[in-house]
């Protein structure tokens, strides 16, 4: 071994091979612990505070619409075939300060459900030629409609679009006012601009472009008639859009509109309302319910009262924590002192 | 790994008998033996990859995840990409291959070198310069000195006389000495006569291949003669030439059939505790998910059935499925799939990569680098490391391991003077250290230079021509079977039997008497300057019963005398009375010399009268001729003449310990690591090292010696034995042993003890004691005693000894030695290690760890093992958490998607979660971390023992560490899960959709179980540092890659993500959900450590505690001085355990015979004496060997 060159077997003395490398060693010490935990005891209670009060601040009125029981304003509904129309009146007390939000929202309904969620093709949504004459086979079944024509957009998600649309009135005296809705702005910028795109239209016609293929079984209309404004039809429909953005959870909600418009963008007054409901969704076979919700925003978004209660909660358990802690560490640390 | 497991050439039939011709290629060829080119490689260019991954399939975990991949291409199953899985096997696969085709690479060039050395070859009449691949069964090739052995070869002539060759065995048994080989005369006559060796037809019969090195049978008929083989006709492969200028062979087995090759069979593959812990926990977790499936499945199934029904409206079932059972049962399959990250498959690939890690550290270590022999300690294993942080029984062997082999004349008596030691002024006792004046010799040409002595006045005595010192010297120049060799004038060299031996001649050359050289009947001895020759009359050699050696010479001036070596209690018998007074000064001083173990021998002298002599000359003779009875008349001879000595003094003799071993064993103790010494020395010597480096001490209640003959009384002497350590075991005892038999694995429970017993037994009660029906007592009764020996111990037993603790106790063995004969005893521990020393190779070539000193054992065990053993427990502890809590977010949100089989996370991060975002932190810390440093492990070796009790990993800990996981799983669901309930972003857009939800949990997941590393971590060095926060920063960067527009450009339909990192993180109450989430996750943890550390802190806590109060490190340890005491005990042994060989010096055989072959060739008679060495060395190496 090396006899001939001598130390040549003689290791490098680096603090990396010697395992000296300089290093910071924290241990859980009293003096870290102790007022590591008050101080974010005390921070989750502030935190918490501001949340809470946040939360509470957000105005929320949600109206369920299903029908479900007699002689709910839509219980005629329920069994009518499509475009049933009802009424649903409702009040707000105070006055919402704008912008104001509208949702839809569903429960029991199962977004999430893998074998749903992974229905639909991107590719076909992104505007893909190949892929609006060739779906993919997660679309099925419904991938390919009658006589074997595409189906665009394919899928389960896109084919159980929901339908149901609203129209809101404000009524003063008997006079029914309609408030203003705007579709617009209510989808993600990157899912409008990036992720879904058209198939390029041909002779200036979207129609065209969706020439060999054929609506989704539930639709009434094909996907180049959602609207009449071309920058919200097609692929690119914003309702389109926020319904195929699936959700996390089997209750959840989704926008509808914003009332935007007019002097409803400034607040929607305390007064009487009335909702006009095109009933077309069936949501009963499952056990489902129909709601929707009108809600102002903060910075914290919509109104969600467990996040500031649940600061306060654990800010408070840290600080009860920390008190027992530091009753154990008085009593105990005598003994290690001792016991070196 | 078989070395011929895929040689193809492999024959059809048995072969029965070998039968070849030399000279005869045709002959030879028609029998299809092996050529001699040998192939260790496993794979070539075009079999690589299909063999390379057949092989690596028939691991579990990668089977495991080829089997999801082929789950995830049923489309109905399918619940994750095919990359999610691919990602990971390729990169695992890949490594691994990588890793095993560098192997493969280095053996197929080593293969190549080998096979392409050059040897002489006889072809055609003429040598003709071949390779080794060449070389076939039946050729005849010529060797040249210093080469190595070509194959296995029958000899046929050499340049030597009487056709010997030397050859050295060190890569074969590791021994370095000589060793001699003679062949036929037949072949032997045609000499280098290149003529008659191509004429040479002899046939060959002989045993079939086979690996066993010492037997070779077989025939050569030549010229219609018979002659029998045997192996010290038998050159092997491996060997190599020594002192031999040439010599012609016979290859008999060549390539894979030569035994060398045969031997290199398996080796067998150890594994660690915590290897089989993980195999069982892998099982485990297989359950676990199996569990996990069954509940979702069925859940699915209800839910199907409840629900999924009708929500068929929206979502119909496929045609396959034809009811909610049939869904359960697929969902089963993609939940196996889904929840598969908790059988982690890169737990192997991290797992080695960590132990390889630790291993190079070990290699690197400066401080278990040897400067003197330039060795480094070295890993040979790197699998397991973290065994070395458990070990509880450490077996070590003692010659050569404690002690160095080297013996030192440190002190002497002469006259009743004590000479050796070093005083001050003021006359007080100096402690010797290296710089501590040293005698200075130069005064004598011939002296030593190694010698080292520091006492002043032994010289100065010489000097002043003080006669009994002179008589002292000369004793020790003539009384001994010493052989010198003098390769240059004036250097000389002694081969001694016994190191002691050559540590007395080497002192009288120092000290002026200079043992020059020897022939049958004279000794030359150059005393203070002047040549003397003195004729050698008889040599009284030693052997056990004796206990004494001595020689009668005639002096030049013609006086005849007795000089006599001994054990003083031997010699004491038999002094002259007048010596009394002379005696007791010399017992003081013995007793001094053996308080410091030191090894005595008396030393004694007597004139003789010439008429007397002759007498018994003569009937010395009659007695030496004697047919029967010679034994005993030769021993009655000498018992008359060895008498009425007078007493010239003692020398002392120290067998050295290798430097810090009192202290490492010391230090071993204090670890709880129990040390049995395992030794074929004699017990005297063994008791006497026992002494030497404390492990048996004075003050012990008792130290047993079990040396009885027969079953009954060794049994009755371990009984007796534990009837005075602890009465109430006896009692006990037939219980334990009637249960016994049927259950095998019982494991004997650890008996405390009070008072510190020790227990000698030797290799004949051992033989006893490891019997099937004794094995369980002896076991109990030494594992009561704090130090255990067992001396004259044969390899076997060394391994048997062993294997009975791994039997019963369930505790992690250690052996350690240096020599062939602690091989056995070296595999048969869980944790081999190697001294790279004196006694060659072979103990390092089966070992797992080598280095060159004894005392890094201490490094090793208690920094090093330690280290590796905590990095590796955390490690475990840590993966199983992350693994754990990433899945079974999973399992919670299946309660939430109809049992769906639905992800939380982004298949992406499901891909890069194991192998990018959390591989390198842990590793990080498992490489780097240390509780507290190499210098406070050694300070307080009772850090330690927490690994020998298995307490950081175990089914407690894993069970712990998955309850941590379902808390921190909860809440890294249920959190998310209510700040995202029916929430919206701050302008109203969605924010509760599946994207960003997922985007939210993974997120929550990594923080939480970063900041989880954190906390585990203790030694932040900067590279954990830049892998943490680089690590998250990478998440990040390839987060708002992946969701960004042009990835959705470039590959749309891959990530299908796109914006939603923008969408989401901007919005304050998702950051503020991860705060909470994160923390919450970890303070409980910091909590509950807190708390522990306070309520009851282990020793670690408290030496953590310690380290974090003072400032400076501990004082590096201290040298501790020398223990002395004085002892009535003494070892006289400074013989060798064999009886001596004063024959063969006396016996003029050898030279007779040289003398015969060597007149017609001799060129030099200076090669005379060079011959009779070599023979003489290769005669005391058979000697040696016989003994072992």
């Amino acid at each position: 071994m090396g006899k001939e060159n001598p130390k040549v077997g003689k290791p490098d003395n680096t603090a990396f091979t010697q395992q000296r490398l300089p290093a910071w060693q924290p241990i859980l010490s009293a003096g870290i612990v102790l007022p590591l935990f008050v101080v974010i005891g005390l921070t989750f209670i502030g935190i918490g505070i501001g949340l809470f009060i946040t939360s509470r601040n957000v105005q929320e009125i949600e109206l369920d619409y299903t029908g479900d029981q007699e002689g709910a304003p839509c219980a005629g509904c329920t069994n009518a075939t499509t475009n049933c129309k009802c009424t649903l009146p409702f009040k707000i007390e105070n006055k919402f300060e704008g912008p104001v939000f509208m949702y839809y929202g569903l429960t029991n309904y199962y977004q999430n459900y893998r074998k749903y969620g992974i229905s639909r093709d991107d590719d076909q949504l992104y505007g893909n030629i190949d892929s609006l004459k060739s779906p993919a086979n997660f679309c099925s079944p419904y991938q390919m409609g009658a006589k074997q024509m595409p189906i665009a957009p394919c899928g389960a998600i896109a084919n159980s679009l929901f339908n149901d649309t609203f129209r809101l009135f404000y009524k003063v005296n008997k006079v029914y006012t309609e408030v203003l809705l705007d579709d617009n702005g209510i989808s993600w910028w990157t899912d409008y601009n990036v992720k879904f795109r058209n198939p390029p239209e041909i002779n200036g016609s979207l129609k065209n472009a969706f020439e060999g293929t054929v609506k989704p079984l539930n639709w009434p209309k094909p996907v180049y008639e959602l609207s009449t404004n071309p920058n919200n039809n097609g692929f690119i429909n914003q309702d389109f859009l926020v319904w195929m953005r699936i959700a996390a959870l089997p209750n959840f909600r989704k926008l509808y509109r914003r009332i935007s418009e007019g002097n409803w963008s400034r607040s929607l007054p305390a007064g009487n309302y009335s909702l006009e409901i095109t009933y077309n969704y069936p949501v009963l076979s499952f056990q489902g319910k129909k709601k929707v919700v009108f809600s102002t925003v903060t910075w914290m978004g919509g109104k969600n009262n467990f996040l500031g209660i649940a600061y306060l909660v654990f800010g408070s358990l840290c600080i009860v924590m920390a008190l027992i802690m530091l009753i154990v560490y008085a009593k105990y640390q005598v003994q290690i002192d001792r016991d070196m | 790994m078989s070395f011929f497991g895929l040689d193809c050439r492999r024959k059809k039939e048995k072969e029965e008998e070998r039968h070849l011709r030399a000279n005869d290629r045709e002959f030879n060829l028609t029998f299809q033996y092996a050529t001699n080119a040998i192939k260790t490689s496993k794979y070539n260019l075009f079999t690589f990859l299909p063999m390379n991954l057949f092989e690596q399939f028939q691991r579990i975990a990668n089977a495991y995840f080829l089997f999801l991949l082929i789950l995830q291409l049923i489309p109905e199953i399918s619940s994750l990409s095919w990359f999610t899985t691919v990602v990971p096997l390729m990169l695992v696969l890949t490594a691994t291959a990588a890793k095993d085709a560098i192997e493969d690479f280095n053996r197929h060039k080593s293969d190549s070198q080998v096979n392409n050395r050059q040897v002489k070859v006889l072809m055609d009449g003429q040598l003709k310069s071949e390779k080794w691949r060449n070389v076939q069964v039946g050729d005849i090739i010529k060797l040249e000195n210093n080469q190595f052995v070509t194959a296995d070869l029958l000899l046929l002539s050499s340049s030597e006389p009487l056709s010997l060759v030397y050859i050295e065995t060190a890569e074969l048994d590791g021994e370095t000495n000589l060793k001699v080989k003679q062949s036929l005369t037949v072949s032997g006559d045609m000499g280098d006569d290149i003529e008659a060796l191509a004429a040479f037809n002899g046939e060959v019969r002989c045993e079939p291949p086979n690996n066993r090195l010492d037997k070779f049978t077989g025939t050569l008929i030549f010229k219609e003669q018979k002659y029998s083989l045997d192996n010290d006709k038998i050159l092997l492969r491996g060997c190599t030439l020594r002192n031999t200028e040439w010599c012609f062979g016979l290859v008999i087995f060549a390539g894979p059939e030569t035994k060398l090759m045969q031997n290199c069979g398996k080796t067998t593959f150890k594994r660690t505790s915590i290897d089989r812990l993980m195999n069982v926990l892998v099982l485990w977790i297989f359950g676990f998910l199996a569990l996990m499936c069954i509940i979702l499945a069925i859940g699915n199934g209800i839910w199907e059935y409840q629900k999924g029904f009708y929500f068929q409206v929206f979502l119909p079932w496929p045609e396959s499925v034809p009811n909610s059972a049939f869904s359960a049962f697929l969902t089963f399959w993609s939940y196996v799939i889904i929840l598969n990250t908790v059988v982690p498959i890169s737990l192997y690939v991290s797992v080695e990569i960590i132990r390889l890690g630790n291993s190079f550290y070990i290699d690197w270590d400066r401080k278990m680098y040897y400067p003197r022999s330039d060795t480094p300690a070295e890993a040979r294993t790197t699998t397991l490391n973290e065994e070395l942080g458990q070990i509880k029984y450490i077996f070590s062997d003692k010659t050569g391991t404690l002690t160095q082999n080297i013996m030192t004349f440190n002190m002497c008596s002469i006259n009743g003077k004590s000479y050796g030691e070093v005083l001050d002024f003021a006359g007080q006792r100096m402690e010797i250290t290296e710089r501590t004046p040293k005698v200075d010799f130069s005064f004598n040409r011939l002296a030593d230079p190694k010698f080292v002595f520091h006492d002043h006045s032994l010289v100065e005595a010489v000097k002043l021509e003080i006669l009994e010192v002179h008589a002292f010297f000369r004793l020790l120049s003539l009384c001994h079977t010493v052989m010198p060799e003098e390769k240059k004038e004036g250097e000389l060299l002694y081969q001694a039997q016994s190191p002691d031996e050559g540590a007395l001649v080497t002192a009288a050359r120092n000290f002026g008497f200079v043992f020059r050289s020897r022939t049958p009947e004279s000794i030359t001895v150059v005393e203070m300057g002047e040549t003397k020759t003195y004729e050698l009359l008889a040599i009284l050699d030693f052997n056990n019963v004796r206990k004494r050696m001595s020689v009668i010479v005639r002096c030049p001036e013609g006086k005849l005398s007795l000089y006599c070596k001994g054990a003083d209690t031997i010699i004491y018998e038999r002094l002259h009375p007048a010596c009394k007074t002379l005696k007791d000064v010399t017992t003081e001083h013995l007793d001094e010399f053996a308080g410091e173990g030191l090894r005595t021998l008396v030393l004694a002298y007597k004139d003789l009268e010439e008429g007397y002599f002759e007498d018994w000359r003569a009937r010395h003779h009659t007695a030496s001729t004697a047919l029967e009875e010679r034994e005993e008349k030769l021993d009655e001879l000498y018992e008359e003449i060895e008498k009425n000595l007078q007493l010239l003094g003692a020398t002392a003799i120290e067998d050295k310990l290798q430097d810090g071993v009192p202290q490492t064993i010391e230090q071993l103790a204090k670890a709880d690591i129990k040390m049995w010494v395992l030794t074929g020395d004699k017990q005297e010597t063994a008791v006497n090292i026992g002494y030497a480096c404390n492990m048996l001490r004075e003050e012990m209640n008792d130290v047993f010696i079990i040396s009885a003959n027969t079953a009954e009384d060794v049994r009755e002497e371990l009984r007796n034995a534990r009837r005075k350590i602890k009465p109430e075991t006896i009692e006990a005892e037939p219980i334990f042993e009637v249960k016994q038999p049927k259950n095998k694995s019982a494991v004997l429970p650890e008996d405390t003890v009070e008072g510190e017993y020790g227990l000698v037994i030797n290799g004949h009660s051992l033989a006893y004691g490891l019997e099937k029906s004794m094995e369980v007592e002896f076991l109990r009764t030494a594992c009561m005693c704090k130090t255990v020996i067992c001396c004259r111990v044969t390899p076997l037993q060394k391994a048997q000894v062993v294997q009975l603790v791994k039997k019963y106790k369930k505790a992690i063995t250690l052996a350690i030695g240096d020599g062939a004969n602690d091989v056995s005893m070296i595999k048969a521990a869980h944790i081999g290690v190697g001294i790279s020393g004196q006694e060659g190779m072979q103990a390092v070539l089966s070992s797992d760890f080598s280095f060159a000193q004894f005392r890094y054992l201490q490094r090793l065990l208690l920094v090093h093992g330690r280290w590796s053993y905590i990095r590796m427990c955390k490690f475990l502890n840590y993966f199983f958490y992350k693994n754990f809590t990433f899945t079974l977010v999973h399992f919670w949100y299946g309660f939430f998607c109809g049992f769906s089989a639905q992800t939380v996370y982004d298949e992406w991060y499901i891909t890069l979660y194991n192998l990018v975002y959390t591989s390198l932190p842990v590793l990080g810390m498992s490489l780097f971390d240390q509780d507290v440093s190499d210098r406070w492990s050694l300070e307080y070796p009772k850090l330690y023992e927490p690994g020998q009790l298995n307490m950081y990993f175990s089914i407690g800990s894993f069970i712990k560490c998955l309850l941590h996981s379902i808390y921190s799983s909860l809440i890294l669901f249920f959190i998310p899960y209510g700040a995202m309930y029916d929430t919206m972003r701050d302008d109203g857009k969605d924010l509760a959709d599946y994207q960003s939800f997922a985007l939210l949990a993974q997120t929550c997941l990594l923080i939480a179980v970063s900041i989880q590393l954190g906390l585990d971590t203790a030694y932040w060095t900067s590279v954990n540092q830049l892998f943490m926060w680089g690590s998250l920063a990478i998440y990040f960067a390839i987060t708002l890659t992946m969701y960004s527009n042009g990835m959705y450009l470039i590959f749309t339909a891959s990530f299908p993500f796109i914006g939603t990192a923008r969408n989401s993180l901007n919005q304050p109450n998702v950051w503020l959900t991860i705060l909470l989430t994160t923390i919450l996750c970890v303070l409980p943890v910091v909590a509950y450590r807190f708390s522990r550390t306070e309520l009851r802190p282990t020793i670690n806590d408290k030496v953590r505690y310690k380290v974090s109060k003072s400032k400076h490190a501990p004082p590096p340890q201290a040298t501790r001085a020398r223990i002395r005491r004085t002892s009535s005990r003494r070892s006289g042994y400074a013989f060798s355990h064999a009886q001596g060989y004063g024959d063969l010096i006396t016996s003029s055989r050898y030279l007779r015979k040289n003398m015969a072959t060597f007149s017609p060739r001799s060129k030099t008679n200076a090669k005379q004496p060079g011959t009779v060495l070599k023979t003489y060395r290769a005669v005391k190496d058979t000697v040696v060997d016989k003994t072992l």
